[in-house]
């Protein structure tokens, strides 16, 4: 199950990489794939950060899972898991929707992209 | 515990005085319960919001800084907590843009000298969110000495939000390790309500997105976002979701209707703001923190666990 929605989670980002008209890579961050795919996904879209910690939580959900030894314990965790996926399946549904969710709030783009100039400069 | 903290400069913002006036009648009545004592900036005006940002950052950043200036060059503040996820995160994003950005100094130097008030520099004030201000202007101990009751088995899933923790640089005071707040697992929330007697679930959408800024513009994918959000407290055994923001609060209540109405699925986990639920233990009467304003009835759960 946990192998199921991980990959889920993954086809998500996919998705997402593609409709930005790139090929999703096939690299790991800290061992996931996923994570390697939110980093793609978020660059230059700092407002993409605001799935990054539903990310996290997949993974660390996806790890816990492969210790979890209780069965009630494990179905909570799956179902956890599960809702964690359908979070991020909202979320990048709805930026496909309408690209600027999550744009002007949290993601405070004018300030990310005047770091990003100054980093781009300094480089 | 930070002693500048025990009176500091409030900027309740806008919210504070519309859809999140029982979160100010909250926070004001735990302050006197705490003996912490708040100081209102003078003719304090909207931080700019999410609006003002996305059409003219410079703008949001000369409106903010006009409330900081107000705090720092006339109240003589040191300190300026703001209750309010929203104008918490663009008052920190003034105060970075202040600090590491040339011509947002040059524009809010302009205003200011056109508006006829003295211009924010930046480092001149520190910035708090109202959890900042109980966790270390009184902490759990101190808390745990005043309670009156107790949250005992109330099963609660803390959310924050996003503006509280993001984008991580204008937070420079987190992730620091110690007793400092986390961007990735934020836990002052969890910590207050701890040691009010709650019982925290383990929450994983605690940062995620809800939406909130495309609210009107985009119900749907709001309402979708919240209810997920919503399944997650119920499934992860929470009986209330504890809110520290204005925008947050109203949109987790105002979709819960709409998802009962529009898409037929009903949720029953109710939202308090998590300084009614301080309030109640500490002895403070569910009126004065207005929990009658809520759109989500808090009270029948907490008469029925015996709480309030």
């Amino acid at each position: 199950m946990r192998e199921t929605l991980l990959r889920k989670a993954e086809e998500i980002l996919e998705e997402w990489v593609r409709a930005r008209g790139e090929q999703p890579r096939d690299e790991r961050v800290e061992t996931f794939r996923l994570l390697a795919l939110h980093r793609q996904g978020a660059r230059g879209t700092p407002s993409f950060n605001a799935c990054r910690e539903t990310c996290r939580e997949i993974a660390y959900h996806y790890n816990v899972l492969g210790f979890e030894q209780e069965e009630s314990a494990r179905r909570h965790r799956e179902q956890m898991l599960a809702m964690l996926v359908e979070h991020l399946r909202l979320f990048v549904q709805g930026k496909m929707e309408v690209e600027g969710l999550g744009e002007f709030c949290c993601a405070s783009r004018p300030v990310r992209q005047g770091s990003a100039e100054e980093e781009m400069t300094d480089a | 515990m930070k002693k500048n903290y025990q009176t500091v400069a409030y900027y309740p913002g806008c919210a504070l005085e519309g859809t999140g006036h029982a979160y100010n009648a909250s926070t004001r009545a735990v302050g006197k319960a705490l003996g912490l004592a708040l100081d209102e900036v003078r003719d304090w005006n909207c931080c700019g919001a999410m609006e003002v940002k996305n059409i003219d950052p410079k703008v949001q950043t000369y409106l903010s800084s006009r409330v900081m200036a107000i705090a720092a060059n006339e109240m003589k503040a040191k300190v300026v907590m703001a209750p309010c996820n929203g104008c918490y995160h663009n008052l920190k994003k003034a105060e970075h843009d202040l600090a590491h950005d040339v011509v947002s100094r040059e524009t809010v130097e302009r205003i200011s000298k056109k508006a006829g008030h003295e211009t924010y520099r930046a480092g001149s004030l520190e910035t708090i969110h109202a959890l900042d201000w109980i966790k270390h202007g009184v902490g759990e101990e101190e808390l745990k000495r005043r309670l009156k009751g107790s949250l005992k088995g109330l099963r609660v899933a803390n959310y924050y939000g996003c503006m509280y923790t993001r984008p991580r640089h204008i937070f420079p005071e987190k992730d620091q390790g110690g007793q400092s707040e986390s961007t990735s697992q934020p836990h002052f929330m969890d910590d207050l309500l701890a040691a009010a007697g709650a019982v925290n679930v383990d929450f994983p959408l605690k940062t995620a997105c809800c939406g909130g800024a495309h609210t009107l513009s985009d119900s749907d994918t709001s309402t979708r976002l919240v209810l997920n959000l919503l399944r997650a407290a119920e499934a992860a055994g929470a009986e209330v979701i504890a809110t520290e923001c204005p925008t947050c609060h109203s949109g987790l209540e105002l979709h819960q209707v709409r998802a009962e109405k529009v898409l037929g699925e009903k949720t029953t986990v109710k939202m308090l703001y998590f300084t009614q639920l301080l309030g109640v233990a500490l002895g403070v009467s569910p009126r004065r923190l207005s929990i009658h304003e809520n759109v989500s009835d808090g009270i029948a759960l907490l008469k029925e666990k015996s709480i309030a």
